[in-house]
């Protein structure tokens, strides 16, 4: 019992609990799951966006998102401290020293554009967008999964 | 309000993180076809999501303000294909597409603010060079 808590959570666990805040979210405020959004919010309070009628926008609408977010990382420390019996691995070692950073950077930065450019990422099209069977969102869901695959294997 | 989405987040962190997908060891595995753990977890949330979905429609349930629920897929552009494709190599590169990335953070994994910096100016890049973009 204590494993199946402290230990990785299986996906037939994980998976269906993830799902189920598609519809979670809407019944609380009418809200459809989406994620990569939130990085507007964090933009809008770190760098100029004044100027910068794109990240204007959408402020308001996804302000949720900010404390989803917030959520997220507050949630990551409780699972990392409180709910795990062995420290886990979540990165190689070459990503805490250079250059390895800098392509965690780098990364990062296709991560920013390439969600923005494409109005969501694993949650928003993959979970969200699948859900309701929106057939845009499974073009861009195969796109990630091709970006990834020419990352991989080139 | 905003405390039921933070809470709402932490469940969701707690469960990206005990179920690893927010790890790039778990990352590698699935675009190298080595296991099936993220497929599985991906489908059967989208399993869940869509019954979910059409449970809702069925019984045409409202929302806590009683406002009529919001099924209205996103608007598509030439954005979702090749910012999509961006977005994958990202991904495979830093082992955690957006929510992981708040969780890695939570999970005192440092170098996920460096992924975390680097999302930021991407979405500021973009938003830069918006307008010359196709959509």
């Amino acid at each position: 019992m204590s494993d199946a808590i402290f230990g990785t959570w299986e996906w037939y666990v994980a998976g269906p609990l993830l799902g189920a805040f598609v519809p979670l979210l809407l019944l609380i405020n009418n809200r459809q799951l989406g994620i990569s959004s939130s990085f507007m919010q964090f933009c809008s309070l770190f760098l100029p966006a004044k100027s910068q009628q794109f990240l204007q926008v959408d402020r308001q609408k996804d302000r949720w998102k900010f404390y989803f977010a917030i959520g997220i990382a507050l949630g990551g420390f409780i699972a990392a401290n409180f709910l795990s019996s062995e420290k886990v691995a979540f990165l190689p070692g070459k990503y805490y020293e250079m250059p390895g950073l800098l392509l965690l950077f780098c990364g990062g930065i296709l991560i920013g554009f390439g969600t923005r450019y494409a109005n969501g990422c694993t949650s928003g099209h993959a979970i969200m967008g699948l859900s309701l069977l929106h057939w845009p969102s499974l073009k861009a869901t195969i796109a990630f999964f091709a970006g990834g695959l020419a990352y991989t294997y080139f | 309000m905003n405390f039921i989405y933070g809470i709402t987040g932490v469940l969701f962190g707690i469960i990206l993180t005990k179920s690893e997908v927010v790890s790039w060891f778990r990352i590698e595995k699935m675009f190298r076809f080595q296991e099936a753990h993220m497929y599985l977890v991906i489908a059967s949330a989208i399993a869940v999501g869509a019954f979910s979905v059409a449970i809702l429609k069925k019984l045409q349930l409202r929302s806590l303000q009683r406002e009529k629920l919001n099924f209205a897929g996103k608007t598509e552009t030439k954005g979702f294909v090749i910012g999509g494709f961006l977005f994958g190599i990202g991904w495979a590169i830093t082992g955690a597409c957006p929510g992981p990335i708040f969780s890695q953070i939570g999970a005192g994994v440092w170098p996920a603010l460096v992924t975390l910096s680097g999302a930021l100016c991407g979405v500021y890049l973009y938003s830069t060079v918006r307008s010359k973009l196709p959509h």
